[in-house]
Order: structure tokens, then C-alpha cells, then sequence
């Protein structure tokens, strides 16, 4: 089990109670799928992705963002489980969405990007040591299933 | 990394280090290139701060980093920290100004990292993320989607020519 100083606990809090979830979780997946192309390959279904401005105006992408963003929700709200918590969503996403597990460290390093963009120096480094070990164990519990 | 792929031998010849040129030029379009060079012409007057906080941050993130830097104070607003800070920023906006260049511009990095320094390779990747989140801090909005593709692809090129002399 991962441990969580009151620091952390209170930063990674902090954090999401003032997430512009809409807004973020938009720039995010577009993001990756502009920064890291290869991504796109999961997102054939989702209309026009053939240019930078494409995917920024993609509905589809940006709905899609969201919905992921909120899939940290659960990590959020159960801190001392991640691993338990993320089982279903791992096995979805090997077995069903046949997503290699590289690319959540991807998407989790851009998101990191997009909100010290948002916060400016108030995404100080000690914020995005926790923000990032907090990805790091969602990363790892969405990995986990695979086999 | 394709640039070190192509390099078959390691002897230096005019052949190789055209064909390594070629290689970094296709990796960046024009427009690619001229973000990444405006985008370093602006903040080269304040490389101390954004090399310095790129350093704290990946001292933050990853704190194995500072097994390099125990001959130095480290600690945010130190001199030493700014300096150094300083110096790492300087060197990629010195490339950044002809990327096509890259591989002579870093001959000399490449000496002093491959023989002295001797930082292993991952580090540069947890050094350009932080570089990366500082941009972003400190452009916010102006550091789009395209201009983080651009940096990201010049700062692991950077980082592959920086190590391409280790062995």
C-alpha cells in the first residue's frame, strides 16, 4: 500500500477541488494525441483527427477527455486502495480497449503539463512531485490486470 | 532514436555527420524549428530561473537526480543552483539557434558527458519532462499543443546527441 503523508493528502485535495474538469480534460487528450500521434491509433471511431486544429475542435476528443479526467475521481476519493480500486478499469482496458499500458504514463505526463500551464507557479515543484506520484500509482493500477 | 541508429560506424566522417544532419532535419519542419528557436531567444534572459527551476523540480520529482549534485548547494535560490541552471539553458538555446548544427555545437557537451560527467542517459528524459513543465508554467496558454510536440522532439534530440559518445 502506497503511503500518504498529510501534505499530499492535502495538495492532491487542493488540486481537484478547483480542476476546471471540462477545460482540462480536453486539453489533455487533445494534447496527447497531437504530442504523441501514435496515440490517435485508439481513437479511429472518433471523427476528424487529421491535423493539430482537427483534433482541438474534435467533440468527440474533448468528451472523451473529460471522461477520463473524471476516472481519477476514484483514486481521489479512495487513496489508501488505488490498486483495488482501479481492477475493473485495468481489465477493461487490456482485455477490451487493448491499450498498451505505456501510454497512461504518456497521457499522465501531458496532463501534468497542461495543468502547470493552468496554475503557473503555483504548480510549484513540490505540487508536482505529488500530483506526480499520485499519477504514477493510478499508472501502475491500471497496469496491473494485464496479462 | 533514429539518429543513432543511422550511425553504423563510429568513426567521424563527413558522410555520417551529413547523413545524422539529414536525420534531424526530418525529425523538424521549418515552422517546427523556428518555434523552438524564438521560443529560447525569449527566455535566454531568464535562463537562471527557468534552468534553475527545471532543476528543483526534477530534484522534487525525482530525487535520485541530486546523487549528481552533492559538490553543490542545491537548495532553490542558491547561487550555485542558479549557475548551473544557467549554463544547461544556455546550451540549449546555443542549439536551438541552428538545429541543424546540433551535432557540432554539442561536440564539446558530448566530450564532457560521455568522460567526466558521466550522468546515465535515463536522467536526461526526467530532466526534459521538468524542462517541459516549466515551459508551461512559464507560457501558459503560448506554450500550445504544437510548440510542446516541437520541444519535446528538439530536447530528445538534444539529450540522444548529448549521449551518443558514452559508448
Amino acid at each position: 500500500m502506497v503511503a500518504w503523508s498529510e501534505q499530499e493528502r492535502s495538495i492532491i485535495a487542493n488540486l481537484f477541488s478547483n480542476l476546471d474538469y471540462e477545460d482540462v480534460g480536453a486539453k489533455a487528450l487533445t494534447r496527447c494525441l497531437i504530442v504523441y500521434p501514435w496515440t490517435q491509433r485508439y481513437f479511429g471511431g472518433f471523427g476528424n483527427l487529421y491535423n493539430a486544429e482537427a483534433i482541438k475542435m474534435n467533440p468527440n476528443i474533448a468528451a472523451h477527455g473529460v471522461k477520463i479526467l473524471h476516472g481519477l475521481d476514484r483514486a481521489l476519493k479512495n487513496m489508501d486502495n488505488i490498486k483495488e480500486t482501479y481492477a475493473e478499469l485495468s481489465v477493461l482496458h487490456s482485455e477490451k480497449l487493448h491499450v498498451d499500458p505505456d501510454n497512461f504514463k504518456l497521457l499522465s505526463d501531458v496532463l501534468t503539463i497542461v495543468i502547470a500551464a493552468k496554475l503557473g507557479t503555483d504548480f510549484t515543484p513540490e505540487v508536482q512531485a505529488t500530483f506526480q506520484k499520485f499519477l504514477a500509482v493510478v499508472v501502475s493500477a491500471l497496469g496491473k490486470q494485464y496479462q | 532514436m533514429s539518429i543513432l541508429a543511422a550511425r553504423e560506424d563510429t568513426e567521424k566522417s563527413e558522410n555520417s555527420n551529413s547523413r545524422d544532419f539529414l536525420l534531424l532535419d526530418a525529425m523538424l519542419s521549418k515552422k517546427e524549428k523556428k518555434l523552438i528557436r524564438e521560443i529560447w531567444e525569449r527566455l535566454t534572459p531568464v535562463a537562471e530561473h527557468i534552468g534553475s527551476d527545471a532543476l528543483l523540480r526534477m530534484f522534487a520529482s525525482y530525487p535520485g537526480t541530486k546523487t549528481y549534485f552533492a559538490h553543490l548547494d542545491i537548495s532553490p535560490g542558491s547561487t550555485h543552483l542558479f549557475n548551473h541552471g544557467k549554463k544547461i539553458v544556455m546550451a540549449i538555446a546555443e542549439g536551438a539557434h541552428n538545429i541543424s548544427d546540433l551535432m557540432s555545437t554539442l561536440a564539446p557537451l558530448q566530450i564532457l558527458h560521455a568522460y567526466q560527467l558521466r550522468i546515465d542517459p535515463t536522467n536526461f528524459k526526467l530532466f526534459s519532462h521538468c524542462m517541459l513543465v516549466t515551459l508551461a508554467v512559464y507560457l501558459g496558454d503560448e506554450f500550445t499543443a504544437v510548440a510542446h510536440a516541437a520541444m519535446d522532439k528538439y530536447l530528445s534530440a538534444f539529450a540522444a546527441v548529448l549521449a551518443e559518445k558514452y559508448r
